[in-house]
Parts: C-alpha cells; structure tokens; sequence
C-alpha cells in the first residue's frame, strides 16, 4: 500500500481547554499531565471503515426515524448539510458520521434527562448518514432547543446539535457541537467557551442557508467540518507490512 | 507579507455531553429500535483466528470514581499484527469496537482478539495493543491511550519507549488475571494519571 504520510500533529491550540473551572465536570476529568506527542504509526493512521449498507433508509431524516415514517416529529424543520473534509482541503468520501440532539423543547430522550419539557412522542433524537463521493452529507431534523443544565446557578446550553466524525484514520477521530447562527446563548456557555479563540468557535456557527432551504418545508444550515489530514511528501518512507 | 498557506485547520473538538449514548449506542441509551443495533458491539466475529481475550476495567476520574458515562472506542491489529482493511488481514477481525461502562458499576469489557505485533514506516516494530479513545461529559476532546499486555515483549516498542518517567509506562499494561482475562484501568486525572496520547 502507498504511504499516505504521518498524520499531521494535531494543533492543539484550536481545541478547547481540557480544564475550564467555568465547565465544572472539566475540573476533575483533564489530565494533569502533558500528553505524550510522537509522529503517528498505522495505528492512528487506519481505521474502521463502514459501508452504505450499514443505514437504513430514514438514519438522516430525525423527523421521522423514530416513528419509522408515521408521524414527524415537532419543531422548526430543518436540513443541516455540508462536507467533511480533511486540512488539506480534500473531501473525505464514504465516511460515518453521526448527529444527537435535543427535541424542539430543549428535552433528550435520556432517563437523566428531567428537564421539565415534554418528549416529543415522534422524536428519538439520533441519527446517522455516511459521506458520498464528495464528502458531501445532510441531515433533516427539527432544530433542538435551548436547555438548562447544572453548572452554575443559571446556565444554558445554546441550541446545538452534537456530531461524531469517524474519517478514514482512528487519529482523525472527532466528536464536536454545531451551533446555530444568531443565539444569543452561545456567548454565555461555559461548553463553548472552553474554546478560548473566538474565531475558532466560530467554525462551529452554522449559517443559515437560505439556497439549501425548500420553500414552505424547511430552513438549512451549512456545517463543514475538517478532520487531520496526511502529511504526504515526496520524502517519505516506504510504510511497510501495510 | 507572504503567499498564503493551502492548508485548513481541524474543526475543534466539543464535549460529547451527558448524552453522547443516545447518539453513538442508542439501544443501550434506551432507544431501542432506530437502528437494528448499536454500531461495532464487537470487534471480531467467530472465527476469528488468535486468542480470545477479555478486558475488564473501569474509567476513573480525579476523585477516584469510576465514571459510569464513560464511552469507549478501540482499533486494533489482528493476531497477525495486519490491520484490517490492509492486504491479508483476517476478515473475521473488524478491529472496531465501541463500548461503555457499565451504567450500575462503572465496568467495561473489551472481548477481542490479542493483536500481533505490527510494523510501521521504516519497519519499526510495535509491541502488540489496541488503541483507545475514551469521552465523556468534561472530556473536551477525547482522550488516545493504548493497551498494551504484561505477557508480551514490550522492551522495544517505540511508544513506551518516549515515556521518560518509567513507573507510568504501567498505566498503559493490562495485567493478566487468569488465561484470557486481563484487567487495564483509565485514571484521567491525579495518583496514577493513565500516559494520553498526542498523535
Ligand atoms: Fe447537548
């Protein structure tokens, strides 16, 4: 097989802090230690691969997934797309991706969940889609809403939809947020601002997208989102027993 | 100034939450029935070749509790060192696997196949492991560790070779309990803080 190259490092930089007194449960699970750094051996640099036959047809659609096409699910319809691509700007075709969020009021389909918002009994919360050829995935789903959460006296989880990216690599693994243009609790979350460059949180703000939108269905929002890329150059040595 | 760089950054990483099972193991979070089952609940099938193995273990935080939210996911080689999807590697090893603590207990098991030892650029040898990357709620981005085993050769693996303080090198060897059975504990924080990877 052709070496593709090492990973490159992650740039810890963009990423949250692992300890932000301001996220409480931070304090007691970051490391206290420096994390080992070394170039990536096969590893990270393969990884599980899943193919298009693993989804069923309703995975990306939340509207209706839990009810299995009966009933939609309540709230602002939406469709959230966009391309999962790796630092080097190429698209990372045929990969997992998965989204979980909250129901329109704010309420997980979890027993640790008690806030007082009623489930939606036509909304699970999940689902699945694998990247085409492009890197190119979408989601229908309703837009979750604002909850509250024990932290500090009064905080608030901005509307968010959490999205788990697998890549091509198990380095290149990722789990992050997609905010919502325009809400005002993004600033005042202490999960957020465990991003400490304001233009970093930035790329996770979803803009509304109104070329995607389908009149009198529903609104879009675009999220692209990049996982570590390959190192590859013409220096590199030959990987062997891969 | 300067030409600009033709590179993009990595989308940064969020805590996967309170509620990362509804979206990665939904039928162990209760939502039974939006997909046949939960993605990779093993990393073999039967007939995979090597020795079945069975790893127990618990993810502690800095208090020493064992976290019962902790979610998992493991990569590994064969029993071959081969990894799959590469030329030769066992069909019956997927390598994959996602797994959780137990929400009563805080117990995980990881029921695999030992990996061979496996060979990376350069042909530097690595002592057999299987790679881990725990989250959690508080996790901001998730944490790589590997887990390596007492009764194999490690003194030449190159990862365990970089860890200048040698005591932590333990926090990364399962130890073997009886035939097939081996415990590997995860500390994230304090006396015993598990060696995490950046890599
Ligand atoms: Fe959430």
């Amino acid at each position: 097989m052709t070496d593709l190259g090492p990973l490159i490092p992650r740039n810890r930089e963009i990423h949250p802090v692992p300890y932000d007194p301001g996220y409480k449960t931070s304090i007691t699970r970051s490391p206290n230690l420096p994390l080992l750094s070394m170039e990536s051996t096969p590893s990270e640099e393969t990884g599980p691969r899943f193919g298009h036959n693993l989804l069923g047809e309703l995975d990306n659609n939340l509207i209706l997934n839990w009810t299995k096409g009966a009933a939609p699910a309540v709230g602002e319809r939406i469709l959230v797309h966009g391309r999962v691509l790796d630092e080097n700007g190429r698209p990372v075709p045929h990969t997992l991706v998965e989204i979980w969020q909250a129901n329109a009021g704010g309420r997980y389909r979890h027993v640790k969940d008690t806030y007082f918002a009623p489930l939606d009994p036509n909304f699970g919360g999940c689902g699945r889609t694998i990247t085409d050829e492009n890197g190119y995935y979408e989601f229908l789903t309703i837009r979750p809403g604002a909850y509250p959460w024990p932290n500090r006296g009064n905080d608030w989880r901005p509307m968010h939809i959490h999205m788990s990216v697998f890549g091509h690599s198990f380095g290149q693994r990722l789990i992050t947020q997609l905010y919502f243009e325009g809400d005002p609790l993004i600033d005042r979350c202490p999960i957020a601002a465990t991003i400490k460059s304001r233009s970093q949180l930035d790329r996770l703000v979803a803009p509304l997208d109104m070329a995607k939108a389908r009149p009198m269905d529903f609104l879009a929002y675009k999220f692209d989102v990049v996982l570590r890329g390959r190192r590859q150059t013409m220096f590199e040595n030959k990987l062997e027993g891969m | 100034m300067t030409q600009q760089l033709d590179i993009l950054q990595e989308t940064p990483s969020q805590t996967a939450g309170p509620y990362v099972h509804i979206g990665c193991v939904p039928t162990f979070a209760g939502l039974e029935g939006i997909y046949p089952e939960d993605l990779a609940l093993s990393p073999i099938e039967d007939g995979a070749k090597g020795e079945i193995i069975e790893i127990t273990g618990s993810v502690y935080d800095g208090t020493g509790w064992a976290m019962r939210d902790a979610m998992m996911e493991s990569w590994q080689a064969d029993a071959a060192g081969i990894f799959p999807g590469s030329e030769g590697a066992d069909p019956k090893v997927s390598g994959f696997c996602r797994f959780t603590a137990d929400k009563e207990t805080g117990i995980f098991t990881l029921r695999t196949v030992k990996p061979g030892a496996t060979k990376g650029r350069g042909g530097v040898i690595q002592a057999p492991h299987i790679s881990v990357w725990v989250v959690a709620r508080g996790i901001n981005i998730g944490l790589q560790t590997r887990i390596y085993f007492e009764d194999e050769d490690n003194s030449a693996d190159p990862l365990l070779a970089r860890i200048e303080q040698r005591p932590r090198v333990d926090t990364l060897i399962a130890k073997k309990t009886a035939e097939g059975k081996y415990t590997f504990d995860i500390r994230l924080q304090g006396e015993g803080e598990t060696v995490f990877l950046d890599i």
